[in-house]
């Protein structure tokens, strides 16, 4: 009872804003193109969730058809340029931050650099990117791998150097060899801040993914909500913007919820 | 003819540090028959710590050798089962991991592994929490999975720095006494490191009382009480009442080379 009051309650204020949208949009203070009114956009939503065929099943499945819509299809490419990006980012990242973070000549060889990359936003590397690479996916994974680098690799840094020589020492205590400590050991020791890092570093990732797909690509929500701007389709606009907000949302449950599961044992049990 | 088990021999440690050199041991001699529970007593800063973290191998004397069984030490090892006041077990590891970790690295065959765990859960009374982290443990129950792990490798010697230092009295009574009963099954040799007094005359065979800075021993005795040892009789309690004069000694000494330091500061 108390939580589905909660709930409305939390509800009121949105509601409100949308009320008061529409009745200013119909109300003519505003032309479609410049605010379309909230009907407008969640019917472009609907419309651009839907398939644009009708289910055959001899061509495809009816799951591969429930998101043959244009923003499945786009959700669905900006989300593997994400996972792929920092896919390759976290995996450069992380073997250089256990190096950096055990090894203090490495440590001190690589941090300088790292401290004159580090605070170059990934954006900034857009016009290098396509110099490099080109128009495509190619600088669009190396921008995302990029923002997602600098977080992981910080991050694993800090967490390898923050365990505590005690658990060294008992590790050494019962017999261990330096490979059985890094691995049983300062690896999971660590974890808690790699797995922090990895979640800022999948958040940039996906802040990356919509700029470049505005410059680099012919799909994915970034480019479609750009196209939709050449044709003032304001209402296409903020859907494809909403439609952004709730991948976000489910990227970032997804990693805070593994997250929770991979590191029960750090918030005890019922936390 | 008495069987040695370790040989400290004209040890001395010398630890750097901006403010001079400071002498934590100094020419210490000292040998500890196998099967023996000895205590080091002394007030913090006695360097009773650091011996013991050269028996198990953690710091090199820098001057004077130990050997164990006849070897050399000169790294750890798990002949020499430490047992640390904070636990030290890995909060990523289960009970049961955490028991069986020594055993991975030795490589044993798990249904082996597996029952050297479960009997260890039933001789320490963990059964009911072999697949909890440690988080979720008491402190004693903390230091109960400790203590299993380390004799999960069946080590000769035992090493234990102030292992109850951290528990409330009566969990510490019932630990001492849980500790007593598997040294009598077992007979391991151990060492134990303590600051409290009391500790030292209800568990110990031999008590070594340390001077503080430098380190040295100042008095080695026998505490020849039978057990199980009743804190309240009158012999337990002479012998309280000499050990705390000799510590307390050592204590003065430390407040008044504190309070020079504080006023150099």
């Amino acid at each position: 009872m108390t939580r589905l009051s909660s709930v409305l309650r939390g509800a009121i204020m949105p509601v409100l804003v949308v009320i008061i949208w529409e009745i200013l949009s119909r109300a003519g203070v505003f032309s479609a193109a410049f605010l379309p009114s909230p009907l407008a956009v969640a019917a472009r939503w609907v419309q651009a969730m839907q398939p644009l065929q009708p289910f055959n099943p001899s061509e495809s499945s009816y799951l591969v058809w429930l998101v043959s819509g244009e923003f499945p299809h786009d959700a669905a490419a900006s989300l593997s340029r994400v996972l792929s990006g920092f896919a390759i980012g976290a995996g450069l990242a992380l073997p250089l931050g256990l190096l950096m973070g055990t090894s203090q000549r490495i440590y001190t060889l690589m941090n300088p650099l790292v401290q004159i990359l580090r605070p170059i936003p990934p954006i900034a590397y857009i016009p290098l990117a396509i110099v490099w690479f080109g128009l495509g996916n190619a600088p669009a994974l190396f921008l995302i791998a990029l923002g997602s680098f600098f977080p992981v690799l910080v991050n694993t840094i800090a967490g390898v150097r923050q365990v505590d020589s005690i658990y060294l020492r008992a590790a050494r205590n019962l017999g261990a060899s330096s490979m059985t400590i890094f691995r049983r050991v300062i690896l999971p020791a660590s974890s808690p801040f790699i797995l922090a890092g990895a979640r800022i570093g999948i958040g940039t990732a996906f802040i990356v993914v919509i700029v470049a797909e505005m410059i680099a690509v012919s799909d994915g929500l970034g480019y479609r909500i750009l196209e939709a701007r050449e044709y003032l389709w304001s209402d296409k606009i903020i859907a494809g913007m909403l439609t952004i907000g709730a991948l976000g949302l489910l990227i970032d449950t997804f990693a805070s919820r593994l997250n929770d599961y991979l590191l029960r044992w750090h918030r005890g049990i019922g936390t | 003819m008495v069987d040695t088990h370790i040989s400290i021999s004209h040890v001395g440690m010398v630890f750097r540090s901006s403010g001079g050199d400071v002498v934590a041991l100094d020419d210490i001699q000292c040998d500890v028959p196998r099967g023996e529970f000895v205590c080091l007593l002394g007030p913090s800063g006695c360097g009773k710590s650091t011996l013991l973290n050269a028996i198990a191998g953690f710091a090199r004397p820098t001057s004077g050798t130990i050997t164990v069984d006849g070897r050399l030490i000169s790294a750890p090892g798990p002949d020499r089962g430490m047992v640390f006041q904070e636990y030290a077990l890995f909060p990523w590891m289960n009970v049961e991991r955490n028991i069986a970790f020594g055993l991975d690295i030795k490589g044993i065959a798990a249904d082996q592994k597996q029952a050297v765990v479960d009997r260890l859960l039933d001789k320490l009374g963990l059964s009911d929490f072999r697949d909890r982290f440690p988080r979720d443990l008491s402190g004693g129950m903390r230091q109960r999975v400790a203590i299993a792990r380390v004799l999960a490798l069946d080590p000769p010697l035992m090493l234990m720095d102030e292992p109850f230092g951290a528990l409330d009295a009566l969990t510490r009574r019932s630990l001492q006494t849980e500790l007593l009963r598997i040294w009598t099954e077992d007979r391991k040799t151990i060492v134990f490191v303590t600051h409290s007094i009391e500790e030292a005359i209800y568990l110990a065979d031999r008590i070594v009382v340390m001077t503080y800075r430098p380190g040295t021993i100042k008095r080695d005795l026998v505490v020849d009480l039978p057990r199980p040892r009743d804190p309240a009789s009158p012999a337990f309690n002479d012998l309280k009442r000499d050990l705390a004069e000799l510590v307390m000694a050592e204590q003065e000494r430390s407040s008044d080379a504190e309070r020079r330091a504080a006023a150099v500061d």
